[in-house]
């Protein structure tokens, strides 16, 4: 396709809207990429005045941690075939190995041995191998890039930081399928439904958007921690305290985040024609056949983007966890406070900064693998409004 | 779609909505006028200490909560009326500054510094998110389709990144002596400490709000260009219009709705500041509505809550939020008016 002459930019149009994108780039991705830089050094280096200190890192390397020209060399050579074999040789074998029907369970429990084997490989099996290679090769083999991952090791062992994790993964897988369940079915009728009744549905919805969380806390917290008091009569001696418990505290996302997943749902099911499932009422399905068997099969994409907000909502969340769990129960983000407390010296600070990263990373991930979908997903569920 | 089929798929959301959002307010509401204290009583206590020849003993009155047959505190709700919002709102300090004319003695009292930081963050920031984010759009729009996928892919990133790490990977580059303040403190000459006063923090956090949205606000502007029309545009050319002229006339116009559903979403999030005082450790300095209720609700060092505190200044920052939403909501509402004939 050719422009138009007229429609053609100037050399400099060009050129300064190329330097101001290159310039938000770097705004944005820096300060992701310094704390990653700096998880990765000694104390003295990550806070060091200098960028150099902190990039080279000259006092982790005098502290006996580095890596050599061979290894960064070895590293990207596995880190380049590990993302390659994940998008062939990976699917691949789950189409081979998996039953039909079970085929999301086969991708997930691919995808955790995938993750495994590479975490063995690349910690476990490739320092071995380099340390034999790096004492033969002499000058080659001599640390240049200062490096150590002793914060990743005290932040995940020491202070259980798993525990943290293994909690959020319950909160959020928790709260993306009872969000995805629920919301479908209420995106579906209110798109098909043309009554008032409906339209204020979503007025009402989107007033409960707004509402900040911290008025909803509010309310949950005394009845919360008086529950068992209060739901005595009804349940008996075996009445649970909701307070501190991951389920109340899914239920609560979940509803918060309601709102939001009838609006982006309901507008993907208005793209669907609704000839569709009229089609498949004439052919005798009930209105919850057509949803289920017509409907839903090519209303995947929406789901996976609704999906990944969710996730990001219960994976994010900070108020609502920081308050209704008790410190055994914690997620990631508020354990992340935690540190707060506790940063009397900078090497805390250091475990802090690696706590941080690694909160980002399951992210990172996700952003790198649904970026398409997140794209089109906040436009199709935006455009219409 | 007959009611019943209706109901039976909105029931179920719109059921949790009721239980988890609709009673809360309601408990919310009622709570901020009442006070839920531990029933103390005045019991005379006799210690006695071995001293020399006879025993020391002396009688004191201490206050101590009444213990029901479990050992648990009994509590009493009692009926306040306005009185956790006077202890919230603080009037008459307030007006005592108001007379005095002096902002310094408004400003001491947490609600007020609360609310005048809460809207001035939230109109501020609005012009500046919907400004760059149409920026990045245009940019991103011009450049070429090969580096456009690895340029959304960074982009998203300050977007989908959780608000509390997103803002100490900010504090970390300031703090102290960050690789930032370094660098400044290098060009300047002069000795930098941003966490030290209210004013640079309050920079930092403007900066980290914008840096977060202005994502969001880019992938759905950058989604609206998408859908220019074409002719309309060339039309535009054939009229002689600048590219200035095609962007205010042409492009602006045919991007409104996205600008006002931006616009919405900034308001309410904004309005909910929280995460960026939780990463900055401004407590001291800088507060925001939500952080007041969240303090309010955070156990003590005597393990109490103040709930009811933290109740009628939750029900203050709703009427805040009802008063920002009144003007989308009713051109809302005049779109489907509109639509409906």
């Amino acid at each position: 396709m050719s422009t138009p002459k007229a429609m053609q930019q100037s050399l400099a149009l060009r050129l300064s809207s190329g330097a101001f994108l290159a310039f938000w780039c770097v705004l944005a991705a820096f300060p992701i990429f310094w704390i990653a830089v700096m998880s990765f050094k000694s104390p003295v280096d990550a806070f060091a005045a200098s960028p150099w200190d902190v990039i080279f890192g000259p006092a982790t390397r005098a502290g006996g941690d580095g890596l050599s020209v061979i290894d960064i060399a070895f590293g990207l050579v596995v880190i380049f075939f590990a993302i390659r074999w994940a998008f062939t040789k990976l699917p691949a074998m789950v189409q081979i190995y998996c039953p039909p029907g079970l085929m999301i369970l086969g991708w997930i429990f691919g995808a955790v041995l995938y993750a495994v084997g590479f975490v063995l490989i690349f910690f476990g099996l490739m320092p071995l191998i380099l340390g034999v290679l790096n004492s033969l090769l002499g000058p080659l083999g001599a640390p240049v890039l200062g490096l150590t991952t002793e914060h990743y090791v005290a932040v995940w062992g020491e202070n259980e930081f798993y525990r943290n994790f293994l909690n959020s993964m319950l909160v959020t897988a928790g709260v993306v399928t009872i969000s995805l369940t629920v919301g479908t079915l209420a995106g579906y009728g209110l798109a098909r439904s043309g009554s008032d009744l409906a339209f204020w549905l979503l007025i009402l919805a989107l007033v409960f958007r707004a509402l900040p969380h911290s008025v909803l806390v509010a309310g949950y917290l005394p009845v919360f921690i008086n529950s068992s008091e209060i739901l005595r009569p009804i349940l008996g001696e075996g009445a649970p305290t909701l307070y501190g418990q991951p389920w109340a505290v899914i239920a609560v996302l979940v509803s918060i985040n309601q709102p939001f997943t009838i609006w982006m749902l309901r507008s993907f099911f208005q793209n669907i024609p609704a000839e569709l499932d009229e089609a498949a009422r004439v052919d005798g399905c009930s209105h919850f056949q057509a949803f289920r068997r017509v409907i839903m099969p090519v209303m995947w994409p929406g789901v996976i983007t609704t999906g990944l907000f969710s996730f990001l909502l219960g994976y994010n969340d900070f108020l609502v966890t920081s308050l209704l769990l008790d410190a055994q129960n914690q997620t990631m983000v508020p354990a992340i406070a935690g540190y707060f407390n506790r940063e009397t010296t900078t090497t805390d600070q250091v475990e802090a900064v690696a706590a941080a990263v690694s909160i980002t990373a399951p992210l990172f991930l996700l952003v790198m693998v649904f970026q398409r979908q997140i794209v089109s997903g906040l436009t199709a569920g935006a455009v219409k409004g | 779609m007959k009611f019943k089929t209706f109901a039976a798929f909105v029931g179920p959301s719109v059921f949790m909505m009721l239980l988890f959002i609709a009673a809360p307010l309601v408990s919310v509401f009622i709570q901020s006028f009442q006070v839920t204290q531990p029933i103390l009583e005045r019991v005379e206590v006799e210690t006695c200490t071995p001293g020399f020849l006879t025993q020391t003993c002396t009688t004191e009155t201490k206050t101590v909560p009444v213990l029901d047959d479990n050992g648990k505190t009994i509590t009493q709700t009692r009926w306040v009326g306005l009185q956790s919002y006077q202890n919230v709102l603080q009037m008459d300090k307030f007006w005592e500054a108001v007379s005095n004319g002096s902002w310094r003695d408004i400003m001491q009292i947490d609600f007020w510094k609360a609310l005048r930081f809460t809207l001035s963050f939230t109109l501020l920031t609005l012009p500046l998110v919907i400004g760059v984010g149409l920026a990045i759009a245009l940019a991103v729009n011009n450049a070429t389709r090969a580096i456009r996928g690895p340029i959304i892919f960074i982009s998203l990133l300050p977007f989908i990144i959780t608000p509390v790490i997103g803002s100490l990977s900010i504090y970390w580059l300031f703090v102290g002596d960050g690789i930032l303040t370094a660098m400044m403190e290098r060009w300047t000459g002069t000795n930098i400490s941003m966490f030290a006063q209210a004013w640079t923090i309050e920079l930092l956090m403007y900066f980290y709000r914008v840096w977060h949205v202005a994502p969001f606000a880019f992938v759905i502007f950058y989604a609206g260009l998408q859908t220019v029309n074409m002719d309309t545009l060339e039309s535009a050319v054939i009229d002689g219009a600048s590219r200035w002229e095609r962007l205010r006339h042409v492009i602006v116009p045919h991007l409104m709705p996205l600008i006002v559903f931006i616009a919405l979403i900034h308001l309410m999030d904004c309005y909910r500041v929280f995460e960026e005082i939780v990463g900055f450790r401004s407590q001291a300095h800088v507060i925001s509505l939500q952080w007041l209720t969240y303090d309010f609700m955070t156990p003590d060092d005597a393990g109490n809550r103040a709930i009811s505190r933290a109740s009628a200044s939750a029900m203050l920052t709703m009427i805040g939020i009802v008063f920002l939403l009144i003007l989308p909501l009713r051109r809302t509402w005049r779109d489907h008016k509109g639509s409906a004939h």
